[in-house]
């Protein structure tokens, strides 16, 4: 199945039944997929004046209890920021995808990972946090829509799924979970018609700065527990032996395993990190592997801007590298073993 | 409406707005499945007067809000409250696209020629030569534009069913924006696509003038520029 098919069809059977969107390259066969199938199982498909409105379609279904989605690409999803935070404000639960292109600007419409600070530092304006996925494979974007769902059903938080132009093109054999009995989520904030109970009010406004401040706070303190319960990674180290771990995610992660092997087979003991919850970011991964680890090397389709997390999650401990390509480029897995037998060398290490 | 006190300034028609809409609400006994939207402006705080169901909206977005709310629920009656920098300038396109997609929302549009809540700058729909905070020596249409006539403009969409510009200055003419006002929730009630009720509407502090000036100003100034009457009824409603 191709990956943007897999993620709409996961996200059916996860219950999604409103999806809003606008079109734009490389992700327009989500929308065009769900254009066709949600109608099949009664939800409502509907293509948005633009970004801005989707958002805001968003936050109205999402408001008024709706398990709703909607995704674009980096220009895009520019401008669905001001809704993002609006949504992450009124603390309402949607899963936004984000298929990444080359910027900035209208940049280009070829796979790049130049988002990751808008997506894991903030992007609109004040003090919140998304969960950010990043899948590696089309098994991954179908099995991390479902999780998207029930993460920001959990903490009622917008999930942000981090893909690239290549991931969603990409063929490949994916097994879907079995449609969920689609329980109406019992959520007692929403607005359905306020019959038998108080008014129900969906709002980010607070003009009293202690209430604002409060809601801040609490909001701080719902960060503070997904960072807890909610880091992911993989750790790839085939034998067990490794001294040098390529950090990537994504795309830039698939390039990573192919340089491992090669780098494996010329004897440098590699081993690979791969982040798969951006924010929260695997600060654990890097403990798990410190003691054995002699320096790391961030691979990004970008010109670094993950590095600076790996660097905070490895304080000063180990060098950290990087090396990216952007545009549209990939990294190339002979430069990057070329860069992991620098480091070797600079780590003092000589095998054999 | 709530017991809470109206936080407009004395002499603005924010209010009585607000409690025309309120009674027509409880006129058709649809209290319980009504769910409005709240935009940015002076009305930011209409879900404390109204009795419903209520999102706030980011400004000029209510009608894509509403559209979401109102795809998911599609039995509940939708309405936004939305003034005229909300509505006829940054959320432009939200409401054309709103009207052309015949969505079954009910729109309450306050038109007071100003921008209220942040202190009287030029809105889309200050007249030419209105002195405002933006534009001192009046609006000067080769710098700043003509007033935007938004009603108009809605009613040649296909999908818009009942438009109506009324004006709050005397009772009169309370009376017309009040029997507008019900019409248009009856046109969403019987899903025959988007309604929009504009009303002319005092600013009195922003204008610089008395509240009773300022309804003399809305109809000596404002109505020649923003004529009254149903501009659409395509849906047949008495
Ligand atoms: C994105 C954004 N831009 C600007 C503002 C500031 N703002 C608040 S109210 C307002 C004007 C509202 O005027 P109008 O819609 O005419 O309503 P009124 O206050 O006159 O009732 C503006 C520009 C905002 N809240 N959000
Ligand atoms: S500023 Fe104008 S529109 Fe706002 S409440 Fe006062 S009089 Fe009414």
């Amino acid at each position: 199945m191709k990956g943007l098919e897999a993620m709409g069809e996961a996200a059916i059977r996860a219950g999604c039944r409103y999806f809003f969107g606008y079109p734009i390259t490389p992700q327009s066969e989500l929308p065009e997929y769900m254009a066709r199938r949600l109608p099949e199982v009664g939800g409502v498909f509907l293509q948005a004046e633009s970004e801005v409105a989707a958002i805001n379609m968003v936050f109205g279904a999402a408001g008024a209890g709706g398990r709703v989605m909607t995704s674009s690409s980096s220009p895009g999803i520019s401008l669905k920021q001001e809704g993002i935070s609006y949504i992450a404000g009124a603390e309402l639960p949607c899963v936004i995808v984000n298929m990444m292109r080359g910027g900035p600007g209208l940049g280009g419409i070829h796979p790049s990972q130049s988002d990751y600070f808008q997506a894991t530092k903030g992007g609109g304006h004040g003090d919140y946090r998304l969960l950010v996925l990043a899948p590696a494979s089309v098994q991954e974007l179908a099995d991390l829509m479902f999780e998207a769902f029930e993460l920001s059903e959990r903490y009622r938080n917008p999930v942000l799924v981090l893909g690239d132009g290549l991931l969603g093109q990409m063929m490949e054999p994916v097994r879907l979970p079995p449609e969920q009995a689609v329980a109406p989520p019992n959520r007692p904030w929403a607005t359905t018609g306020a019959r038998g109970r108080a008014p129900n009010l969906v709002s980010s406004f607070h003009i009293d700065p202690a209430e604002l401040e409060a809601l801040n706070l609490r909001l701080q303190e719902k960060y503070r527990t997904i960072r807890a319960e909610q880091t992911r990674f993989a750790v790839e180290d085939p034998e067990g032996d490794a001294r040098l771990f390529l950090v990537a995610y994504g795309t830039a992660a698939r390039v990573c395993r192919a340089a491992m092997r090669r780098a494996r087979a010329e004897g440098i003991p590699t081993g690979l990190i791969r982040p798969i919850s951006l924010w929260p970011f695997p600060d654990a991964a890097f403990e798990q592997v410190m003691e054995r680890a002699l320096g790391f090397l961030t691979v990004e389709l970008s010109l670094g801007q993950m590095v600076e997390d790996v660097r905070l999650a490895v304080a000063g401990r180990r060098p950290v590298e990087f090396y990216g390509r952007t545009g549209g480029m990939l990294p190339d897995p002979e430069a990057i073993v070329e860069r992991l037998h620098l480091l070797w060398e600079k780590v003092g290490v000589r095998h054999g | 409406m709530s017991d809470k006190v109206l936080h407009y300034c004395p002499g603005c028609t924010h209010g009585l707005a607000h409690r025309l809409v309120a009674e027509v609400i409880d006129e058709l006994g649809i209290l319980e499945r009504t769910i409005g939207v709240a935009s940015v402006g002076c009305s930011v705080f209409a879900y404390d007067y109204f009795r419903c169901d209520f999102q706030q909206a980011a400004h000029g977005r209510a009608p894509a809000v509403a559209t979401g709310i109102k795809r998911v629920h599609p039995e509940a009656v939708v309405f936004t409250y939305q003034g005229d920098g909300d509505l006829a300038a940054i959320g432009t396109a939200e409401i054309v696209h709103a009207a052309a997609r015949g969505e079954q929302i009910t729109v309450i549009f306050i038109n007071n020629a100003i921008y209220g809540m942040t202190g009287g700058q030029m809105a889309p729909t200050t007249l030419v030569g209105q002195a405002t905070t933006t534009t001192p020596q009046g609006r000067a249409p080769e710098r700043a534009g003509y007033p935007v006539r938004m009603s108009e403009i809605l009613a040649t969409l296909d999908g818009a069913a009942y438009i109506a510009r009324m004006s709050l200055h005397d009772p009169l003419h309370v009376g017309r924006a009040r029997r507008a006002i019900r019409k248009a929730f009856e046109v969403q009630l019987k899903g025959l696509g988007f309604s929009m009720v504009e009303l002319l509407s005092s600013c009195p502090v922003n204008w610089g003038l008395k509240p009773i000036e300022a309804l003399h100003w809305i109809e000596q100034r404002m109505i020649p520029s923003f004529p009254l009457g149903e501009l659409k009824n395509t849906a047949g409603v008495v």
